[in-house]
């Protein structure tokens, strides 16, 4: 029986659920100290002078650090040449959270007790903590060497004004695509211990070798004495690729001390000082006929940096503008996008990075096509879709060749479970009964880039490379252990890849372990992030999987004195096809793959070992159709969401559970970002949105229940055929949601509402309409 | 999110907890379920010198029946005053509203003396206590006093609590089989009211606004509109006299006062079913 397919519960929940697990935060080697940091309350401001000598008296503090203690050392890796962030703050601060000096104590309460009588004399400098403040003319300047605060500008190679000219109808909007504070339970938190055998750090992060590689190039020390961890990691949404000061920080102050030092993030600390996500506004014109059919798209994306830019964050704006034209047909597409720095957060990816911002433009426009003709929003879809046969699907942008997809099958699937014309039916007779509550049936067929990447794809993120290692270790006993360079942080991966290496070895589930995390014992690897894991990681599980059970087999032939392509195995037992009376068990040719005198000849000892670093052709493209009903209280302005149908295609499912669970929660992030999340500054570049209070994380009791369906196409660039799903419900989500909202405002002359759609926005365009 | 160092001291009575505020003096405050104190001094927001910690103090926690009152003591648990059959047959606008506060852990931990000393004006449990016309028993090292919940809130997280004193009661005048409701506007179902109405109705009717002023409000003028029968319309018309609603990212004043006049008439049409 094939484990590939089955809803396998999770090898990681039993620890997880009983309190088990081993976060950074749990560690507490003997003699650890903490680091806290003094954070910058300005948003733009020169540093006069720092007093530290209070600090440095309390009893219990070990050191106190500012820029003048590292003088000689090179900015955080992972910025831009001559705009990248200092690790504590040089004579000048550039957004309010940044760090400006350390403590490091015996404890973490008298750190913070330092902290507090640290003093910093701010000379407050004019803030743009917008991009239209930052973009304004006469606007402050962040970095001197840009002249202005835009970092790069990429215009239209054609702006399409005959297109547009031409065509019979044309239609625009201007979208805000919220900043939002990725908030994983477990903020940032490292561990350095460096002492006279090397540096280890422990940190809660996506991907341990790339950290571990960086490290010890920004020290100057070799990387075989430089170790990294990342233990259980409790939800990194992408937050947790960045490289951040504490990394560098903790390890040059263990050096300095002799102690290791610990640095937890509090959640306050995280919302301003882990890198925020989205933070984008588009300028975005379509052209169609009036049937619908669209015939040119142009998209602006002006990308908010925050104050300092970084390779993740730079991407972001390619990434939305590779994937602008969506799942549709667009004859002609122009493209262009401006990166601007602000007094504000660093910006970086966050589950989805740039295509959720795409998914929901696209999805927007083609509601507002439907509006403009009169053509049902789902028909819109349908005139415009690429067709099943027409991929591979060279799009405008060299980064996005759809190489598979389905999505009017899958727009199909969800109207099986949408009772739509009933829900239309019941809409108007709402709008007729001002005591009802207004209803709203909203669409998003969505698509999406995943499954990083083709050779050269995460390189040009500063990654090593772009593959997955995957290692397959047989033990004596027949037991398998899996070290992957995946480096997972939720997603479940230990559990599929054993279901993978269970299918290719013939070796009980319950037999195999997944390591990861740990740079001394996984080979090299890349990490967990752009929906990878399956699509690269898992492949290289069964590459690697095949070959050791090719070896076993060529043992097994040995040992049955029969010819290897006649071995099969069933129930961990090898024998030849047709005669099962006669076997021999895994265990045993486990055991003797170890002993030169058992095997084949030409076979050396240790031949049940296999490291693989995977490579794949292309991305992958996960698509999708999701429908959301809200409804809306006219009198208070409050959106409730009915129902939520989800139909995905993400190719073979190696994990029903595991899927809908990262569908569950991709949903409940578009949903968060679609009515509740929205991270605030006011014009001086305070953050308005600094507590849990006000930056509104929804809870399982604030979410619907969801209705999910499926369709399969298989991704062609694996042989799983997996195409990935970490991400695919925060790109389909939001334009689901919104499109609703505006649905069932549409009879009041609405087109458009920004994210997150609150309540006082709604009852404000309730109230005009009155 | 690192509190500054504090002492800390158990009080085994309420005699032991007035002695120990005498002793302690301004700096030491008071601890019932932390729930409202930790997160301030977790902020930094709030420092005091020393904790007493009051939740040793059984006698502080019960629920009785006392001729027309239902008395609550004021370290009972949001989580019992919700679960008790005596509250809620007597007062179910109280037995619902601590069922409205935050979520099961905040009820497990927070007490309605805590809730109502802190005097916050988007608390539930306040509002409850104007609408039902509750009294507060003051314990101090002179005895205790009686104080209506009217007069007891004062400003913002400011109440009549004096230094050296400690909330030990609640009276609650019964309101058996009278109309109730409470209708509580939020944005997340664990979050505190972006506004709130606590509606009683029957031989002492009374409305009290949450969020809709710098302390908890009794709707004055619209409670005695009630008393006297009045319409509907003519109560909604000054519900929100006196208020003075604060302005933030969920609502500006004029959508709170909407929003008061929109939940008034949804209690009432919930009160009088
Ligand atoms: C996540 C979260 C969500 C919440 N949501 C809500 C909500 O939706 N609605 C709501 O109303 N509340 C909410 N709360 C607050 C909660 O109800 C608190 O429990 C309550 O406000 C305070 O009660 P406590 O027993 O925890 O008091 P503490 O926090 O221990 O004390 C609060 C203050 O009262 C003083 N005090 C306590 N007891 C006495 C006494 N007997 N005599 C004199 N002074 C005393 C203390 O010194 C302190 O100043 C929430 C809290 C949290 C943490």
């Amino acid at each position: 029986m094939s484990l590939v397919g089955a809803r396998v519960l999770r090898k990681e929940d039993p620890n997880l659920i009983t309190g088990n697990g081993q976060y950074v935060d749990d560690l507490q080697p003997a003699g650890c100290t903490s680091m806290v940091f003094v954070r910058s309350t300005e948003a733009h401001a020169k540093i006069r002078s720092i007093d530290t000598a209070e600090a440095l008296a309390l009893p219990g503090v070990l050191a106190v650090w500012t820029s003048a203690n590292i003088a000689q050392l090179a900015n955080c890796p992972g910025g831009l040449p001559g705009l990248d962030q200092p690790l504590l703050a040089k004579d000048i601060v550039r957004f309010v959270g940044e760090g400006v000096a350390v403590v490091v104590a015996t404890d973490r309460y008298i750190a913070a007790d330092a902290a507090e009588l640290i003093i910093v004399d701010y000379e407050p400098l004019p803030a743009v903590a917008s991009l239209s403040a930052a973009m304004a003319p006469g606007a402050v300047v962040l970095h001197e060497v840009l002249g202005g605060n835009t970092v790069h500008f990429q215009d239209f190679e054609n702006p399409l004004n005959e297109a547009f000219a031409a065509a019979p109808r044309t239609a625009s909007l201007h979208i805000v695509n919220n900043r939002c504070a990725p908030s994983p339970i477990e903020p940032n938190v490292c561990l350095a211990d460096w002492g006279r055998s090397g540096l280890t750090l422990w940190a809660a992060f996506q991907a341990p070798h790339h950290l571990r590689n960086t490290i010890a190039q920004y020290f100057g020390i070799p990387q075989d004495s430089t170790r990294v961890v990342a233990p259980d990691v409790g939800g990194g949404f992408g937050a947790k690729i960045n490289f951040v000061p504490e990394f560098f920080l903790t390890a040059l102050l263990s050096k300095e001390i002799g102690k290791p030092v610990k640095y937890t993030q509090t959640r306050s600390e995280c919302l301003v000082a882990m890198l925020h996500g989205r933070a984008q506004e588009h300028d975005a014109s379509v052209a169609f006929d009036n049937d619908g059919r669209i015939l040119a798209l142009k998209l602006t994306v002006t990308q908010d940096q925050g104050a300092y830019p970084n390779g993740t964050g730079m991407g972001l704006p390619v990434l939305t503008t590779a994937m602008a034209a969506g799942c549709y047909r667009i004859p002609a597409v122009a493209i262009s996008w401006r990166n601007v720095v602000t007094n504000t957060t660093p910006v970086a990816a966050y589950r989805g990075a740039g295509r959720p911002e795409a998914s929901f433009t696209i999805e927007r426009l083609i509601d507002l096509i439907a509006d403009e003709t009169g053509v049902d929003p789902v028909e819109v879809r349908r005139r415009n879709f690429i067709p099943v046969d027409a991929f591979p699907y060279a799009t405008h942008s060299p980064l996005a060749m759809y190489d598979s997809g389905n999505f009017a099958g899958a727009l199909d699937e969800l109207l099986k479970h949408v009772n739509y014309d009933e829900l239309k039916k019941e809409q108007e007779k709402r709008r007729q009964d001002p005591a009802a509550k207004l209803l709203g049936i909203g669409f998003a067929s969505w698509l999406e880039i995943a499954g990083f990447g083709p050779p050269g794809s995460l390189e040009a993120f500063g990654h090593l490379a772009s593959w997955e290692s995957a290692q397959v270790r047989i033990q004596p006993d027949g037991s398998a252990i899996i070290f992957t360079g995946a480096s997972p942080h939720g997603q479940g991966t230990v559990t599929t890849y054993a279901q993978i290496a269970a299918d290719e070895l013939g070796i009980d589930f319950d037999r195999i372990s997944v390591k990861h995390g740990d740079t001394a014992v996984v080979p090299q690897g890349i990490g967990t992030m752009g929906s990878r894991a399956v699509a690269v990681g898992g492949e290289g599980v069964k590459t690697a999987s095949g070959r050791v059970y090719e070896n076993a087999k060529r043992i097994a032939a040995h040992l049955l004195e029969a010819s290897a392509e006649d071995i099969i195995i069933e129930d961990e037992k090898f024998f030849v096809k047709g005669t099962p009376a006669r076997s021999v068990p895994w265990s045993e040719v486990a055991w003797k793959s170890f002993q030169p005198l058992e095997l084949p000849g030409g076979m050396e000892p240790g031949a049940l070992d296999s490291t693989v670093f995977q490579q794949v052709p292309n991305f992958s493209f996960p698509s999708g159709a999701y429908c959301c009903v809200v409804e809306i209280d006219r009198e208070t302005g409050g959106v409730n969401i009915v129902n939520m149908y989800l139909v995905d295609d993400c190719g073979t499912v190696i994990n029903p559970l595991l899927v809908e669970g990262q569908v569950h929660g991709g949903v409940a992030q578009g949903i968060a970002q679609a009515l509740y999340e929205h991270m605030l500054y006011d014009p001086s570049g305070v953050p308005r949105t600094s507590t849990f209070m006000d930056y509104l994380v929804p809870a399982a009791s604030d979410l619907p229940g969801y209705i999910t369906g499926r369709i399969n196409t298989p991704n062609p660039s694996n042989t799983l055929g997996a195409k990935g799903v970490g991400e695919s419900g925060s790109v389909g989500a939001p334009p689901a949601v919104v499109n609703a909202v505006v649905d069932a405002l549409s009879h009041l002359g609405v087109k458009h509402i920004d994210m997150p759609v609150t309540p006082i926005k709604v009852w404000n365009i309730l109230e005009g309409a009155k | 999110m690192i509190p500054a160092q504090f002492d800390y001291v158990e009080a085994t009575s309420v005699a032991d907890a007035i002695r120990l505020l005498a002793e302690h003096g301004d700096e030491a405050k008071l601890l019932a379920g932390g729930h409202s104190l930790i997160p301030l001094m977790k902020l930094r927001l709030v420092t005091p010198a020393t904790l007493i910690d009051v939740t040793h103090i059984k006698e502080l926690s019960y629920i009785k029946e006392d001729g027309n009152n239902i008395v609550i003591g004021a370290l009972t648990r949001h989580r019992d005053i919700e679960e008790s059959d005596l509250v809620k047959k007597h007062l179910p606008l109280v037995a619902h509203v601590a069922g409205e506060v935050g979520d099961p852990q905040v009820r497990n931990r927070g007490t309605i003396g805590g809730s109502l000393v802190h005097g916050d004006p988007a608390a539930d449990l306040p509002a409850a206590a104007l609408a039902t016309g509750a009294t507060m028993v003051i314990a101090g090292k002179n005895g205790e006093r009686r104080i209506s919940a009217q007069d007891f809130f004062v400003d913002f997280l400011e109440t009549d609590v004096q230094p050296g004193e400690i909330l030990v009661a609640i009276e609650f005048p019964k309101h058996t089989d009278a109309g109730w409701a409470y209708e509580k506007f939020v944005r997340r179902a664990m979050d505190y009211s972006i506004v709130g109405v606590a509606l009683q109705l029957g031989a002492k009717p009374g409305v009290a606004l949450v969020n809709m002023s710098n302390k908890p409000h009794l709707a004055v003028s619209a409670s005695q509109a009630i008393g006297k029968g009045a319409a509907i319309a003519d109560v909604l018309a000054v519900i929100n006299d006196d208020t003075n609603p604060p302005e933030d990212l969920n609502a500006t004043v004029e959508y709170r006062q909407h929003l008061a006049r929109v939940l008034t008439q949804r209690a009432f049409a919930t009160a009088s079913k």
